[in-house]
């Protein structure tokens, strides 16, 4: 795959559940390498996106990763193919062990080999995972789980990260670090696609964002110039 | 002394039964939080199995133990796929009428097969040892060691492989497992395999020790098995373990020192007096609420 070709590429999406179209025809893309933050209010519909990426959503509409459409896939397929998701509120096993949550997203690798690789990259960027493998991973602190997250995410070598409010329920410092740790996930060549709440960190790091507004798109732009935008700053950045 | 060891070891070997059949009721709660009411039904299959291999295909014990644990399985298999996973969204209430709706279309397919209780010829010869003044068959002790050794097995597979693993975290949240590659569907199947292979096993060793079987066996001892299963703690798969001896020591007690068919009513009362002071029986706790 060249550089800058739409890694995915979402076309004129809508969502539908429980009587209330959260997405009403949105279109966007993901380049390879890039970080693109989708920033917006509470229940613009940016879960929603994410959960129809996933398959965990029928949806109308058309969504490729690598040129292949994935309407019709169920969510484990999708996720074989590179594609990993971490929910809102980080998805951790708490009746599981580190080690068991670890090895739970192995699942799709087929090789021994491929699993060792997964499982030492994990270690290199979270060593604190390492020391806490035998824990109940329902004991872990906030930021530990959030690193347990992204860790498990990036068991299976995938190339693609849905990452659904990373900072949630974190402190500042820690927001900071779990952000720092994702710039050097992309560095490694993992492209992200970040759903934030958190509107001026997002696009800080984002090279690109959209602005959801009720389900549609209001606006997009590379991250420096939605963080200077008028519109954007008056709405969500409270300048 | 003797004559309580005697009624001790009788508890074991129908807690045994109890025991395997509660399992494939707290591991489908686990995975779908749902009752499978025709699992009893399941049992009952797995005793007419029993009755084909040996009465008619004059099958030894080992060929007819994995012709009845293979058989349910595939059947525990074909109902959920057939008839469960198309109403996994649907309410609640469908899923529970539905599997009373199996449960009675197995006896009744059954009856149609079969309308008269048959009885099962012995397997293997069972032999009875005496020693002062105790008496143990043949047939108890390879229903209590065949029994522990099927869920040390599970306990095994559940505690140690990824099969296992993927159970537990399907249990937890079935949308994130999924999202890290579990293949959900497959996982289901599994546990309905392996919960309908174990209740197959605990009808083939019920047949041997009480061999006259009926359509409609499955009912009361699939009733019992589930109490067990809520007397644990339902999902947890030691509290089923412990709950189908715990029914079958008090059941055992009752008939010892009552008139026998003060059995079931005090046995029953007691396990509702359980409940009482722990709701989530044994082993069980309130689930966390999720974020």
């Amino acid at each position: 795959m060249s550089a800058g070709q739409a890694l995915l590429e979402v076309r004129d999406l809508a969502v539908s559940y429980g009587g209330i179209q959260a997405v009403k025809g949105i279109s966007l893309e993901v380049r390879q390498g890039e970080i693109v933050a989708l920033v917006g209010a509470n229940g613009a519909g940016k879960t929603s996106t994410l959960r129809a990426i996933s398959g965990l959503l029928p949806y109308s509409g058309e969504i490729r990763h690598e040129g292949t459409l994935l309407r019709g896939l169920p969510p484990h397929r999708i996720a074989a193919r590179g594609i990993a998701h971490v929910p809102e509120g980080r998805g951790i096993f708490a009746n599981l062990t580190v080690d068991e949550n670890l090895k739970l997203s192995a699942w799709p690798c087929r090789s021994r080999a491929a699993r060792d690789r997964g499982t030492e990259r994990v270690f290199a960027l979270f060593p604190r995972l390492k020391e806490r493998l035998g824990q109940p991973s329902g004991t872990l602190s906030g930021g530990e789980q959030q690193m347990l997250a992204l860790g498990r995410a990036l068991m299976s070598g995938a190339g693609l990260l849905l990452l659904d409010e990373p900072s949630m329920g974190l402190s500042p410092l820690l927001v900071k670090e779990i952000l720092a740790m994702l710039t050097d996930i992309n560095r490694q060549g993992v492209t992200i696609l970040l759903v934030e709440q958190n509107a001026n960190m997002a696009l800080r790091m984002a090279s690109r964002g959209y602005v959801f507004g009720s389900g549609q798109l209001e606006l997009s732009g590379t991250g420096q110039e939605l963080l200077g935008d008028p519109r954007v700053r008056k709405a969500y950045l409270g300048a | 002394m003797t004559y309580l060891i005697q009624q001790s070891l009788n508890a074991l070997q129908l807690g045994s039964v109890y025991a395997l059949i509660a399992l494939g009721y707290t591991m489908v709660y686990g995975v779908l939080t749902m009752i499978n009411f025709a699992h009893g039904d399941f049992f009952m299959v797995g005793a007419f199995l029993c009755f084909l291999s040996v009465a008619r295909l004059h099958l030894p014990f080992v060929p007819t133990l994995l012709i009845s644990m293979a058989g349910v399985a595939l059947l525990a298999v074909a109902v959920e796929v057939s008839a469960y996973r198309p109403l996994r969204k649907a309410p609640r209430v469908s899923a529970i009428i539905t599997a009373l709706g199996v449960g009675i279309f197995l006896e009744h397919f059954t009856l149609a097969l079969s309308p008269y209780p048959l009885h099962i010829p012995p397997a293997f010869e069972n032999v009875t040892w005496n020693a002062g003044g105790l008496a143990v068959s043949s047939l108890q002790v390879v229903t209590v060691l065949l029994s522990v050794g099927l869920m040390a097995a599970l306990q095994f597979v559940v505690a140690r492989t990824p099969l296992g693993i993927a159970m537990r975290a399907v249990s937890w949240d079935r949308d994130t497992a999924s999202l890290l590659g579990v293949p959900v569907n497959r996982v289901i199947s599994a546990t309905f395999a392996i919960g309908g292979a174990l209740g197959g096993a605990a009808g083939m060793l019920y047949a041997l020790s009480y061999p006259v079987i009926d359509p409609y066996m499955g009912v009361l001892v699939g009733w019992k098995a589930f109490i067990s299963a809520v007397v644990g703690g339902i999902g947890d798969i030691r509290g089923a373990m412990l709950g189908g001896y715990i029914l079958a020591a008090v059941e055992i007690a009752v008939a010892v020192a009552l008139p026998s068919t003060y059995r079931d009513f005090v046995a029953f009362s007691l396990l509702i007096v359980l409940l009482i002071f722990r709701p989530y029986g044994i082993f069980g706790r309130p689930r966390p609420q999720k974020l």
